[in-house]
């Protein structure tokens, strides 16, 4: 071990490896290359060392199996992470900005009492610290960081690096924690999938999306009109789906589904990074917006200034007309 | 049940945020501002569990932006206690240092549940809401959208939000700290008339400045805007134009049945 060393936090859930942890794979090669350290994938699960051939980006794959760790609760996994985290002492500890990243790393950002960077979109060395750039106010501003102290724990965006293809070492070592995990007041119940009878936005080849631009729930007909000449589905980013316009099968995003089609019309949609997760692989991206700095404009291939109230109507007779 | 909700005024991102002299903070003094829009679904999300079983709604907020307006408006929407903690400073600590200030306002509340929006958009360095559990010295979990009554005394039954509209419910032992996405519902409309009576009738409890240590530090050196437009091609004109633009694209594309 090293303190030039950068831990990956590997996300499992559902026994599915989550994407995210070979972008993060990805993202500590580029630092440990330029600080001399080794990059190192921590498992926690019940059965980790089936995973560690996905892991092979990394130069050790460090496993806790314990049947505490077989489903997802926070506090046996931060004692988990905190006991290795102050037993390696890495330069830096890399966790997607997931539902699961937004627990353990600030709490152990917490328990270390070490310094944390949310919405990291770039980490790269300068001089003996890190320089992180970050993403907030909704995707709508960045902000360079440096963080000296170590270890620095970086929340990275889904997405912001490419999955790493490298092989590293991939040296797999089973470890015992020192301390037993304890039972939570937070348990595992059940997993609740999405309620069966909706249409599957992930299947279809073109989505007409709307968010707050829509301004009311009567102005969906817009978008569905749209959708309908099209041959496609609307779908929505979060605040649609909070105000309960539109189910929750038809959200796009972090905590939604994320989509592909071959075109993907966003309406009045700002562009969050959350949002921006679940669409930005579109083959085609057709934005309207008001705001010409909406960051929705910077995934776009094609973008409109401009009201959707006003536009959607002219763009569907538009449609009908070709 | 004695339930805490903390909410904060974030910038409105409306309007353009104004970046001061230094590059390194916004100019707040140009900024408006708003809810927190996940604490407010925590605020609704404590008034449904009150409605549905009864509980006392404590709500507990750093005296910064519009804050007395969200507060009176909580006091409209059912909340029984408005704490309002005064800041030695001009704008509010980082999250880490706010964590303390809050937590020694809610500790003597001794509350069962402890609701708090799950994120604010301003945050660069850290969330409220899980510090403020390891301030408070509770467990916590985030992500959170939508809590109920559990099966046992002392529980409750939480979601947690996964990709794919997937959830995770899980049980919950008091006292806990959450991060709430989403409420159950939407976050109810109150009316003004509502909100002026509220102003006659609602006493707020106000808690002294304190400064708060804050904590491992990060250093900004620079806050920009993201190159915007960089990869969009811009379509402009009237709006037939622009949408015989969109048709025609659309149509080289093969997609307009």
């Amino acid at each position: 071990m090293s303190a030039q060393d950068v831990l990956v936090v590997a996300e499992i859930q559902r026994e599915t490896l989550g994407d995210v942890t070979l972008e993060l794979l990805a993202a500590a090669r580029g630092l440990a290359t330029a600080t001399g350290g080794q990059v190192v994938a921590l498992v926690l699960t019940a059965d980790g060392a089936r995973y560690a051939p996905a892991l092979a980006a990394a130069d050790r794959i460090v496993v806790i199996d314990d049947p505490l760790l077989a489903a997802y609760s926070p506090e046996p996994f931060v004692a988990a992470l905190q006991e290795i985290v102050a037993a390696e002492q890495p330069r830096a500890v890399l966790i997607g900005a997931t539902s699961i990243g937004w627990d353990l790393a600030p709490l152990l950002a917490a328990r270390l009492n070490v310094p944390l960077v949310t919405g990291g979109k770039a980490i790269q060395p300068d001089g003996d610290a890190l320089r992180v750039t970050a993403s907030f106010c909704g995707g709508k501003m960045l902000a360079e960081i440096q963080v000296a102290a170590s270890p620095a724990i970086v929340m990275v965006l889904p997405g912001a690096y490419r999955p790493s293809s490298e092989v590293g070492k991939g040296e797999t070592e089973r470890r015992q924690l020192a301390a037993p995990l304890s039972d939570a007041a937070v348990r595992f119940d059940q997993w609740v999938l999405p309620a069966a009878g909706d249409l599957d936005i992930t299947q279809q080849e073109i989505l007409v999306a709307v968010g707050r631009g829509i301004q009311q729930k009567d102005n969906l007909e817009l978008a569905e009109g749209l959708a309908q000449t099209l041959g496609g589905a609307v779908c929505a980013s979060r605040p649609v789906i909070d105000q309960g316009w539109l189910p929750p099968t038809r959200q796009v995003g972090k905590s939604g589904m994320t989509v592909k089609p071959r075109c993907f019309i966003a309406l009045g949609i700002s562009g969050a990074p959350e949002h921006i997760e679940g669409m930005k692989d579109s083959d085609l991206i057709v934005a309207v917006n008001t705001d010409p700095k909406a960051p929705i404009f910077d995934v776009a291939h094609y973008g409109v200034v401009a009201d959707v109230l006003d536009l959607v109507p002219a763009l569907t007779e538009a449609l009908k007309r070709s | 049940m004695k339930i805490t909700v903390v909410v904060r005024q974030i910038p409105d991102l409306i309007e353009p945020l104004e970046i001061d002299s230094s590059g390194t903070a916004f100019d707040l003094g140009s900024a408006s501002f708003i809810v927190n829009e996940s604490d407010d679904h925590a605020l609704e999300q404590a008034i449904l569990l009150k409605e549905a079983g009864g509980a006392t709604v404590s709500v507990v907020a750093l005296d910064f932006g519009d804050i007395d307006n969200t507060l009176y408006t909580a006091a409209a929407k059912g909340a029984d206690r408005i704490i309002k903690i005064a800041l030695a400073d001009e704008t509010p600590p980082p999250p880490r240092a706010a964590a303390a200030l809050y937590a020694k306002a809610i500790q003597p509340l001794s509350p069962d549940l402890v609701l708090i929006g799950v994120q604010a958009h301003d945050e660069l360095d850290g969330g409220l809401s899980p510090f403020l559990a390891a301030a408070l010295g509770l467990p916590y979990v985030g992500v959170i959208c939508g809590v109920k009554p559990g099966a046992e005394q002392g529980t409750i039954s939480v979601c947690k939000e996964f990709p794919g509209a997937v959830m995770a419910r899980l049980n919950v032992k008091l006292p806990v700290v959450l991060g709430i996405v989403g409420a159950e519902q939407p976050p109810r409309y109150v009316p003004v008339a509502r909100v002026r009576a509220a102003m006659k009738t609602t006493q707020f409890e106000e808690q002294e400045a304190a400064t708060a240590a804050v904590g491992p530090a990060v250093s900004i050196c620079r806050l920009y805007p993201p190159a915007s437009g960089s990869h969009a091609e811009m379509l402009a004109g009237s709006e037939d134009e622009v949408a015989a633009r969109i048709a025609e694209i659309l149509a080289q594309k093969g997609l307009v049945k």
